[in-house]
């Protein structure tokens, strides 16, 4: 009984003892056809505010401040997510925003961050190809995710299966880029791309994609996934109907995770591949601690998985940044600040680059009946993020580097 | 020989897909006139209802479990028929006549339908009996006593809007209690698992893989066609349709119940559509909007057959089907190799799946010049009642 005098009283006593707050934005599409994925980062992004409240809040020039999350819907509607960036920053005058999912909210709300000389995180795996001065990325770029695991791919079926993929993807600009990506890592590898498709979304057509692909490969072949939502699960009902087993067609996705595989069944998916930089399964003390504080936020048949690590961690570099930087007025001398912040995320120790990018732990798991993934090649030390794509013709060379001072820093010549 | 049989297959699957879904729309666009634009969202009930079928049958296991499709296609049908009849009686019967209105009352119960499976929940479903419950004893009460009264209307509506505040009232009410606040379904999408038998391939046939469900849903399509052309040409009820549909004033002075025609002739389409819903539960995902994914498709076969002509539907979608299959998977190369190279690039520009449905698209608006009415033009009653 005492004790729990003690423990109330300390939560209502540090609760009391903040010098001040401090109003951060999260911006995420809470209604809409993405409200599915992203409701799950708003969570766990307030799960990460709680635990820094609850420990004392951010402290900044000797003084603790509470942080105060100001929440908005980007409603899956691209433009909304630039309008609401634009209200969170001049009437709640946050002190940073954090929010996306897909490129397309992002490129909608980069002018006004760009514009306005604010400041964003976006937790996304994505395509690269971008590195902005007001945006910090967390999320994976293909260096970090897809090259590893079309590396890995040809090292472990290219005997047998040939140096041959075949790419299915959503019709947007994520899946195009970074099939572009893939199409040049493979000739680079000596290898052939020989087929490539897209669908739009929402579409759950996939009868003719599966003849191309039984045209191309008879008796096997791999196959590359880069579709996202709905899509995917028609495309792994009908695979399985007519005969694309994994054991013959080895699949790599690169947008499942455990919480798409609870939609799809994990009977569909089991046996197939997945790279991400956090698996729910991965066992180290830090990740079981992760899913077990969401688990007891947010019920104990929910799951954890790259994203929602992703999003929790942006919290923390910014916390971090801040803290080092002695301000959070001062937009300038915490992106300064930022640069070479760690943070021990659940997947391990993670870095902020000067590209503005974090290095990434990367991991390429085979799922399971049990709806989870069995780790099967694992970095142990984090990637560093390279946003300008070296196999593309376009961007070889190219590279960014936020501390230098120069007008192109975004993007020059190495 | 091969390939042309197994571009056949596939077109008839993509085909039978489209003619699932828009035998119902035949029905009740066809003969009826009536643009429901929440055709989609029935079809999307029907998913549910396969998915709570599944749900119920899963303790069971074994060989039970694996029988759960069959009666969820029947459970399916009967949910989403009697919900249709309940819409037409409330509200399409208000609007017969008005189409621009009816348009815009189904798109409104689509989006209703939608949100109200994203957030069901017991204790929403219990507040809205409890509102309906007291409007219903309100109104009965008003009626005994001002029935005669000039102003009774007014007091009337006054009445059911004070037992919507109630049923309101009593879902907040309802929402303290956390058992009862939880969805049951939730705004994500859920897994409804194909049976055993069903999941696999069929074996082959001269060197075609048979995917079971695929021809499972044509086998399902055709039985349907045939059970509706049975329904409407042979049985009473349909003769009733028909005649309703030709001429509804005469059909009135002979005898004929028109009101209950109508009924009937609306939950049948509407069944029909969950049909398709639970169908499609094999081939893709089940969520609150798999609808909007299928309403422009089963539209699109309807004006391209011909309203109100069940053959130019079954047409309509195999030839959209089979164009889809044999630019989308790129055949026409393989079929002929030594083609000119502007028609080799031509074809290879629209073989992928996006650009297979743009040419679709324009293969329609050109045919449409042409046959503005579809293939098979016919007088229908549409909307002159």
């Amino acid at each position: 009984m005492s004790v729990t005098l003690v423990s109330c009283g300390g939560e209502s006593g540090s609760g009391g003892n903040f010098d001040g707050e401090v109003k951060v934005g999260i911006l995420h599409s809470l209604s809409g056809t993405m409200a599915i994925s992203e409701t799950t980062l708003k969570e766990v992004e307030e799960m990460a505010i709680k635990e820094i409240n609850d420990a004392g809040g951010v402290k900044v020039g000797g003084k603790s401040y509470k942080i105060v999350a100001v929440s908005e819907d980007g409603a899956s509607d691209w433009p909304t997510f630039a309008e609401k960036a634009q209200k969170l920053i001049d009437s709640d005058k946050v002190a940073v925003v954090f929010g996306g999912w897909t490129s397309a909210s992002r490129k909608a709300m980069l002018p006004v961050f760009e514009s306005k000389n604010h400041m964003l995180f976006y937790p996304i795996q994505y395509e690269g190809q971008e590195c902005s001065r007001n945006i910090f990325y967390t999320g994976a770029v293909p260096n970090q995710q897809a090259e590893p695991a079309v590396q890995w791919l040809m090292d472990k079926f290219s005997d047998k299966l040939g140096k041959k993929v075949y790419l299915v993807g959503s019709d947007y600009v994520y899946p195009r880029t970074a099939n572009t990506i893939i199409k040049e890592q493979m000739k680079a590898l000596g290898g052939e791309t020989v087929g490539e498709d897209y669908i739009p979304l929402g579409n759950t057509e996939v009868a003719p994609i599966i003849a191309k692909i039984k045209k191309a490969f008879p008796d096997g072949g791999i196959i590359i996934n880069t579709l996202n939502g709905d899509s995917n699960v028609a495309l792994f009902k009908q695979f399985k109907a007519s005969g694309i087993d994994p054991a013959k067609y080895p699949i790599m996705s690169f947008s499942i995770a455990e919480e798409e595989i609870r939609q799809i069944g994990p009977e569909y998916t089991t046996g197939t591949y997945a790279a991400w930089n956090f698996f729910m399964s991965l066992d180290t003390p830090a990740s079981k601690k992760f899913t077990a504080d969401f688990q007891a936020m947010y019920g104990a048949d929910r799951v954890t998985g790259d994203p929602a690590e992703s999003a929790y961690n942006m919290v923390y570099l910014w916390k971090n940044a801040v803290e080092k930087a002695g301000t959070f007025e001062d937009l300038d001398k915490v992106r300064k600040d930022m640069i070479g912040i760690t943070f021990a995320a659940p997947q391990g120790e993670i870095k902020m680059f000067p590209n503005h990018h974090t290095s990434e732990r990367v991991l390429i798991g085979e799922a399971e009946p049990t709806g989870q993934f069995k780790i099967l090649y694992d970095s142990v030390k984090a990637i560093p993020p390279l946003p300008w794509n070296q196999f593309v013709p376009e961007t070889k060379g190219f590279t960014c580097d936020w501390t230098q001072d120069r007008p192109d820093a975004g993007k020059f010549k190495m | 020989m091969e390939l042309f049989f197994s571009q056949i297959l596939d077109g008839l699957s993509i085909g039978s897909v489209l003619l699932l879904a828009a035998t119902g729309l035949a029905i009740v666009f066809g003969l009826m006139g009536v643009i429901n634009l929440a055709h989609g969202e029935f079809m999307m009930l029907g998913a549910y209802v396969t998915y709570v079928v599944q749900s119920a049958f899963k303790p069971m296991g074994g060989v039970i479990f694996e029988l759960y499709f069959p009666v969820s296609l029947v459970l399916a049908f009967i949910v989403t028929g009697l919900i249709g009849v309940l819409l037409e009686r409330t509200l399409i019967r208000q609007l017969y006549g008005r189409p621009l209105e009816t348009l815009l009352a189904t798109w409104g119960v689509s989006l209703i339908l939608i949100q109200l499976i994203r957030s069901v929940s017991t204790a929403m479903m219990l507040g809205i009996i409890v509102g309906v419950v007291v409007g219903f004893i309100i109104s009965k009460l008003l009626a005994a006593k001002f029935s005669e009264k000039p102003f009774f209307t007014y007091l009337n509506g006054l009445g059911w809007a004070i037992a919507i505040g109630i049923g309101l009232i009593a879902v907040n009410l309802f929402d303290q209690v956390r058992p009862l606040a939880k969805p049951w379904f939730g705004p994500r999408n859920i897994d409804v698992t194909a049976p055993k038998w069903l999941q696999g391939s069929w074996g082959m046939i001269g060197g075609i893989e048979l995917p079971g469900l695929r021809i499972f849903i044509i086998l399902l399509s055709a039985l349907l066609l045939l059970a509706t052309y049975w329904f409407l040409n042979k049985s009473v009820w349909g003769l009733r349709i028909r005649a309703v549909t030709q001429n509804r004033q005469m059909s009135n002075c002979l005898g004929i119940p028109t009101d209950r025609v109508d009924s009937i002739t609306f939950g049948i389409g509407s069944g029909l559509a969950g049909v398709a819903g639970c169908a499609i539960t094999l081939l893709g995902s089940v969520g609150p909007n798999l609808g909007a994914a299928y309403i422009v498709s089963c539209f699109m076969v309807i004006v391209l057959g011909g309203v109100g002509n069940l053959l130019g539907t079954v047409l309509a979608s195999l030839l959209l089907g089979i164009i889809q299959s044999v630019i989308g998977s790129g055949t026409l190369l393989t079929i002929f190799p030594d083609m000119p190279l502007a028609a080799k690039g031509v074809i290879e520009f629209f073989a992928t799946t996006s650009m297979s449905l743009v040419l679709v698209f324009i293969f329609i608006i050109v045919f449409l010049q042409f046959r503005p009415n579809g293939m098979f033009p016919q007088k229908g009653r549409s909307v002159d009642a």
